[in-house]
């Protein structure tokens, strides 16, 4: 079983939802990305999500942005990425790591070649933003290969053949985006979100993550009595950016966000 | 002729162009693109959209454009005759409007009440603030901090005519970043609004649908130079940035095999200095803004920044389908630097009258290079994409004037 099936089944052994945190590599330099990988893990992180920076990244917002261009600043490829994690399974084994990304650093790579790489070090999962289920035949291909999961997203509009579709391609979980909008847009409606939920869990039973618009410990709590994992990731790369100058603060920062999502969520 | 040989059968079902194009989006908008994809089909086969389409191309835009005989120009030069087809002669003085046209009254019939578009140079961002103006559709033209500046008379025609112009300070600051802008809002936004894609890229349908709206360029170039010179040019020239303009003459030609066709792109201070603007030439294939093509990109595969003295050259992707045209040898790509399209600018203007668009100066001078290898009884047709009066601060402040 992959570390990220192993995961989400002890979660649902013990009954919790899977808080999933979301931080660029390499910013606000890559440096410091170990070591805050290794700090949302303490602050009660499930798996992580790491992003791959961009310099086009047409489906987030500014506060995401901004962080791919922080990053791109000291020239973090995927390869620089990839060797992160590498050095983080070090002394994290049980962790799964999820990339998230565009496809293009990756075609450049080759999909063989980066499945097999990601593998190697300790790579569980890539979510390819712009590479839907009809686009990524050939990449779900190489993935499996090495038995690295295809995460994908599902949005407000994606109707019943498509859920259908994007179930077939993906494993590991689906990310369900909780509002129309890039990612760190404005309020999401609860109702919406819990009737979209369970159309998607008509046609999987896959885990099902809810991201995009999650913002403090209340929401992610809602959340958690819906989907089977939380996304937070413009609420924490907004305490990297506003710290970007005092690098020691960054890590605290984020452990206090994620520890008040951690309590809320496992209150309810 | 065998439909198998047919050069004009593409996209497949999914927009590829062989391996190009395609539907490289985030799930948040294939909804969207799936609705798009079905009024198009829908509406281009309807015969009352295509009258109000032809009517409007023939009352508002003011086509047919003519194709002019650049007598002059062609003595001059020597070698070949040069054929100009005119689009700089269209209501708001380029070829962006016969895609506008075709494209805002799809959205009316889809029920948008809101148009966004992106700009570089200005010239799409006008051609939509033009149209959604007389239809009265609200608009957003979303444009590059870098473009906003260097191209301020477009942008106040763009406002006069009642759009909002969102200037976008992120990445490169330039077209590529009013892309991603506009698609962002466009996410979030898609139940009334309908997008506006200014060239032959992005997602299926665009790719397909710009060029279909724009080959009304090579369909009557077509017949114009054989009802002027007695038969099909030998060779056709138009510039390349994103890519309509020169689709939308070559499309109509793709079968004709005798004619030879080349698209140019710009080389800015040269290809050798990595500073141009030409990913066909100099590029390696990528996924960008929805599609597979050409791109002009880093080791690590991030774009890189393209330059170019033309705004409206300066994007790091192609169409797909010209990319496509390359791989299959149908299309020669060239590229022109910044010196050669100012000397040909000079030229035109000088021995014609008419003033390009630097745009087109890229195409002008590439098409005097190739008439100059030819004989003096054969043709050469050009697509005169733009007038240059949006050029004039541009060309003025190289030499120096301030106007």
């Amino acid at each position: 079983m992959s570390r990220i099936a192993t995961r989400f089944a002890a979660l649902k052994t013990e009954g919790r939802t899977a808080l999933i945190p979301f931080i660029t590599a390499g910013d606000p330099h890559p440096d410091l990305t170990v070591g805050l990988m290794h700090d949302l893990v303490e602050a009660g992180a499930d798996l992580i999500e790491l992003g791959v920076p961009f310099s086009d990244p047409m489906a987030d917002g500014p506060v995401i942005q901004r962080a791919s261009e922080r990053a791109l600043a000291h020239h973090v490829s995927l390869g620089d990425v990839m060797d992160m994690v590498k050095v983080f399974r070090q002394t994290d084994e049980q962790t799964p790591v999820i990339l998230m990304g565009y496809l293009n650093p990756i075609e450049v790579m080759g999909y063989e070649s980066f499945a097999r790489r990601a593998a190697e070090a300790g790579v569980d999962g890539a979510l390819t933003v712009d590479a839907p289920p009809e686009e990524s035949h050939d990449l779900v291909q190489a993935l499996r290969g090495q038995g690295l999961d295809s995460i994908y997203l599902a949005a407000p509009t994606s109707h019943r053949q498509r859920l259908e579709m994007i179930a077939g391609a993906a494993s590991g979980f689906i990310y369900y985006v909780s509002l129309k909008g890039v990612t760190g847009s404005a309020n999401l409606v609860l109702s919406e979100v819990e009737k979209k939920l369970a159309g998607i869990r008509a046609v999987t039973d896959m885990p099902l993550g809810v991201g995009f618009g999650i913002k403090d410990a209340q929401m992610a709590a809602a959340m958690a009595k819906i989907a089977d994992a939380v996304v937070v990731g413009s609420a924490l790369v907004s305490r990297v950016e506003a710290n970007a100058s005092k690098p020691d603060k960054i890590g605290a920062e984020l452990k206090q966000l994620l520890q008040e999502m951690r309590a809320a969520m496992d209150a309810v | 002729m065998d439909k198998n040989d047919s050069f004009m059968n593409m996209p497949d079902d999914n927009g590829h162009f062989g391996p190009y194009g395609g539907i490289f989006v985030a799930e948040t908008l294939m909804e969207a693109l799936q609705e798009l994809r079905e009024a198009y089909d829908k509406y281009l086969l309807d015969a009352d959209f295509l009258a109000e389409l032809d009517a409007d191309l023939q009352h508002y835009v003011g086509r047919p454009s003519p194709i002019y005989h650049a007598e002059r120009l062609s003595r001059e030069n020597g070698g070949a005759q040069i054929y100009l087809k005119r689009e700089d002669l269209n209501h708001t003085g380029a070829h962006k409007v016969n895609n506008t046209i075709g494209q805002a009254l799809l959205a009316k019939r889809m029920g948008k009440t809101r148009i966004i578009a992106e700009t570089g140079a200005g010239q799409h961002g006008v051609a939509t603030a033009t149209v959604a103006a007389r239809l009265g559709l609200e608009c957003v033209v979303y444009m590059g901090e870098v473009d906003v500046a260097r191209q301020e008379a477009n942008v106040y025609r763009m406002r006069l005519l009642g759009a909002e112009v969102r200037s976008v300070s992120s990445g490169s600051r330039t077209l590529k970043d009013a892309l991603n802008e506009a698609m962002r809002d466009w996410v979030a936004t898609v139940d009334d609004t309908f997008y506006i894609i200014g060239t032959v890229a992005g997602p299926h349908p665009y790719p397909a649908m710009v060029r279909d709206f724009q080959a009304v360029i090579g369909r009557e170039a077509r017949q114009q130079i054989q009802e002027m010179s007695g038969s099909l040019p030998d060779a056709l020239v138009a510039c390349v940035g994103g890519g309509s303009n020169a689709i939308g003459l070559f499309y109509p030609f793709l079968d004709d095999r005798e004619v030879a066709i080349y698209g140019v792109e710009a080389a800015g201070e040269g290809l050798d200095s990595g500073r141009h603007a030409a990913p066909l030439c100099a590029g390696e294939p990528g996924v960008l803004h929805g599609n597979r093509t050409y791109l002009m990109e880093d080791k690590d595969g991030q774009i890189i920044e393209t330059h170019s003295i033309s705004a409206g050259l300066d994007y790091p992707g192609v169409g797909p389908e010209h990319a496509w045209l390359k791989d299959t040898g149908r299309a020669n790509y060239v590229a022109i630097d910044d010196d050669e399209a100012l000397a040909a600018f000079h030229l035109l203007t000088r021995t014609e009258g008419i003033i390009p668009a630097l745009e087109s100066s890229h195409a002008i001078a590439y098409a005097l290079k190739l008439a100059a290898t030819m004989d003096p009884d054969q043709k050469v047709l050009v697509n005169l994409s733009g007038r240059g009066d949006k050029d004039m601060h541009t060309v003025a402040s190289i030499e120096g004037i301030q106007i």
